[in-house]
Order: structure tokens, then C-alpha cells, then sequence
């Protein structure tokens, strides 16, 4: 590495030296509850539409907290984090906007 | 001249614009295009899911047991990663060392749950035309109608959860090579020998198990031409694949197996 991106480095591993380990343990914990909730759910036979909502809000949840506190996002400077996540979640609107209209147009043209 | 004249100049460097160093802003890089990777799979298959009526829900309670270890698999791999990450960055080789074994083997419990899941499936009929088909499969079985009336659903779910676990078994093999270095091109070798003997010619792991000759080959190939010992920000680079990959199983378990649940 070049020297920069080697005191760069140290600079990022002595922040990490900071971390507690004890809130890493809290997350995991975190993330394994709402998947326990998710599988609960599962056997109680919700409708459709409900349970979605319900698992894809838990899902983003789960989500923020594996990049916030196991890929340390919440630690970088303000312009990695919202450079990163704006460009990526704008990305995805414009797969949403593209796709799901048309899907439900199929369904209405009654293609089978 | 000019050039030995500003490699004279003791700080010709400008400040990371990121505030890291460009190992981890590659990985970022790399991470947000696959992201769109997925992101476009996991549309698809809910493309076909809106617009399909008759779309099956096909798995029942132990289809969902086994998810859910495979989930807790992953979940734990992102916590002794992290360790990893921590062992490393306190200088403690030894510990570093462990958490990344520990991360391999959840990883490696995860790819052999979700291939016996798979080998189940295709042996009930749920099937690709592209796989060969199964001595002695009845044509009548549960999951033959479902891939015949909804084709759909078998090519999105095979590409969707093949596409991920090609991840999984590719973020062990560089876990693997960050850890062992040059001791994991043998060890890999073995497992390309027992994934390939192992398995039934019929079985789609029979000649996947190839990806990982290919991989020794070129991991022994970077190994020879760079060698090096890994330190902390490779093994932080390396986490941030590794939680990418668990990230995208938690939008894949809920779409994919808890919404097309069965449970009687």
C-alpha cells in the first residue's frame, strides 16, 4: 500500500479499537429476534398484503442495522454514507417505479 | 526530471475524499453495483409473483425450519466476522484467525443446508430444463405440476437463491484465502474432490462443485504472484462482503420462503 493508505488504514483500525463488543452481540441478538418474529408470523396466516408490509418493514430494519453496526457505515464520514445509500436506494425507486405498474398491467390485460 | 521532481515533494497526496482508505472504497464500489445485481433478481421474482395468479406456495413447515437455521447460520457469521475484524485490528493473529475459521464454517453449514434443500426440491419435480433429470422421479410428484403450470417460479427461485449461494461460496473462499493464505489452496482442493465425488451425476452440485477447482486455480495463481501477509483493513474489506451477502439473504428469506409458505 501506498504510505497515505497505510496511516489511512491505522487511522480506521484505531477507530475500531474503540468499539464495544458488547453492542455487537446486542445486534446480532436484535437480528435474531426479528427473524424469530418474521417465522411466528409466518405460521399465523396473515394476509398477503399484511404480512408483506410487516416483512419487508422487519427486513429493512434488519438491513440498516448489519450496515450500520457490522459494516460500520455509521462510523464513515457523512459523504461515504450518503453518497453510498442515496445512490444505491435511488437506483431501486427507479426499479420499483419501472417494474410493479407494469406487472399489474399484465394481471389486468388478462395474459395468462 | 519532472517526475523525480514531484516524487521529491514529500506530501503530492490529496486527503481521501471518503475519509478511508481505496481498498474499502472499491469494496463499497463493488458492493453497491451488486446490490442492483440482487436488487433486479429479487424484482423479478416479485414481477412474476404479481403478475402470475395461480403463483405456488410451495414450502411447508420443514422447508421453513431449515430457512430459518440457515438465516441463524448466517446471522451468527456476521457476528464472529465482526470479531474477526476486531481480533485484527488488536493485532491478536490468533484470535483473528479463529473468528475467521468460525465464520467459514457457518458458511460452509449454510451452503450444505440450502444444497440438501435443493437436491430435496429437484428430486420432488421442482426442476429447470436444464438440470438432468432424476432417475426414477415420478412425473406426478407435488412440485412437477408446480414447474410445468408456473415455470416461472422454479427459474426465479433457482436464479435468486443459486445466485446468492454462489456468493456465500465465494466470500468462504476468500475468507479462506485471507485466514490460511497458501495453506487453503489443498484444503480447497479436497472439498472441489468431496463436493465432486459425493454427489450423483444428476445433481446440479456435481458439476457446480468445478467452481471450486476453478477457484484454487486462480487463488493459487494470486497467492504465487502476490504473496502477502493480510492485515486488519484486508480482513475489514473482507467482512464487508461477507455482511453484503447475509444483508441480501434477509430480503431473500422473507420474499422468497416465508411469503410462499404452506403451513397447515
Amino acid at each position: 500500500m501506498e504510505p497515505d493508505q497505510i496511516a489511512i488504514a491505522e487511522r480506521v483500525a484505531e477507530e475500531h479499537r474503540h468499539h464495544k463488543k458488547a453492542q455487537f452481540f446486542w445486534v446480532w441478538g436484535a437480528l435474531l429476534l426479528m427473524t424469530a418474529i418474521e417465522v411466528y408470523l409466518t405460521y399465523q396466516n396473515l394476509e398477503p398484503i399484511k404480512m408483506l408490509t410487516i416483512l419487508m418493514g422487519l427486513s429493512l430494519i434488519k438491513a440498516a442495522l448489519i450496515i450500520g453496526f457490522f459494516m460500520h457505515l455509521r462510523y464513515e464520514v457523512s459523504r461515504m454514507k450518503w453518497l453510498t445509500m442515496c445512490s444505491v436506494v435511488a437506483c431501486l425507486i427507479l426499479m420499483t417505479i419501472f417494474f410493479f405498474p407494469d406487472a399489474h398491467r399484465v394481471v389486468t390485460l388478462g395474459v395468462k | 526530471m519532472a517526475e523525480s521532481t514531484v516524487h521529491d515533494i514529500p506530501s503530492v497526496y490529496e486527503p481521501s475524499l471518503f475519509g478511508t482508505y481505496s481498498k474499502k472504497i472499491g469494496m463499497w464500489l463493488f458492493l453497491l453495483s451488486d446490490s442492483l445485481t440482487f436488487g433486479a433478481l429479487l424484482y423479478a421474482y416479485s414481477y412474476g409473483r404479481i403478475s402470475t395468479a395461480n403463483w405456488p406456495t410451495p414450502f411447508h413447515s420443514e422447508s421453513i425450519v431449515n430457512a430459518t437455521i440457515m438465516t441463524a447460520f448466517l446471522l451468527t457469521s456476521s457476528l464472529t466476522m465482526v470479531l474477526a475484524v476486531r481480533a485484527s485490528v488488536h493485532r491478536d493473529s490468533k484470535a483473528q484467525t479463529l473468528w475467521l475459521l468460525a465464520t467459514m464454517l457457518c458458511g460452509i453449514g449454510f451452503i450444505v443446508l440450502h444444497g440438501r434443500e435443493w437436491s430435496k426440491l429437484i428430486a420432488e419435480g421442482l426442476t429447470l430444463s436444464m438440470f438432468p433429470a432424476v432417475p426414477g422421479q415420478e412425473a406426478a410428484s407435488e412440485f412437477a405440476s408446480v414447474s410445468k403450470g408456473v415455470p416461472q417460479f422454479a427459474s426465479t427461485f433457482f436464479t435468486l437463491t443459486g445466485m446468492h449461494m454462489l456468493h456465500v461460496t465465494l466470500g468462504v473462499i476468500y475468507l479462506g484465502v485471507v485466514a490460511l493464505r497458501r495453506k487453503f489452496i489443498p484444503i480447497l482442493l479436497v472439498l472441489w474432490l468431496v463436493a465432486w465425488l459425493a454427489t450423483p451425476a444428476y445433481s446440479p452440485f456435481h458439476y457446480g462443485a468445478h467452481i471450486l477447482l476453478i477457484a484454487a486455480i486462480v487463488c493459487a495463481i494470486i497467492l504465487w504472484l502476490k504473496p502477502k501477509v493480510y492485515d486488519s483493513s484486508d480482513v475489514e474489506v473482507a467482512g464487508l462482503y461477507w455482511h453484503f451477502v447475509d444483508l441480501v439473504w434477509m430480503f431473500i428469506f422473507p420474499l422468497v420462503y416465508l411469503m410462499s409458505a404452506k403451513i397447515l
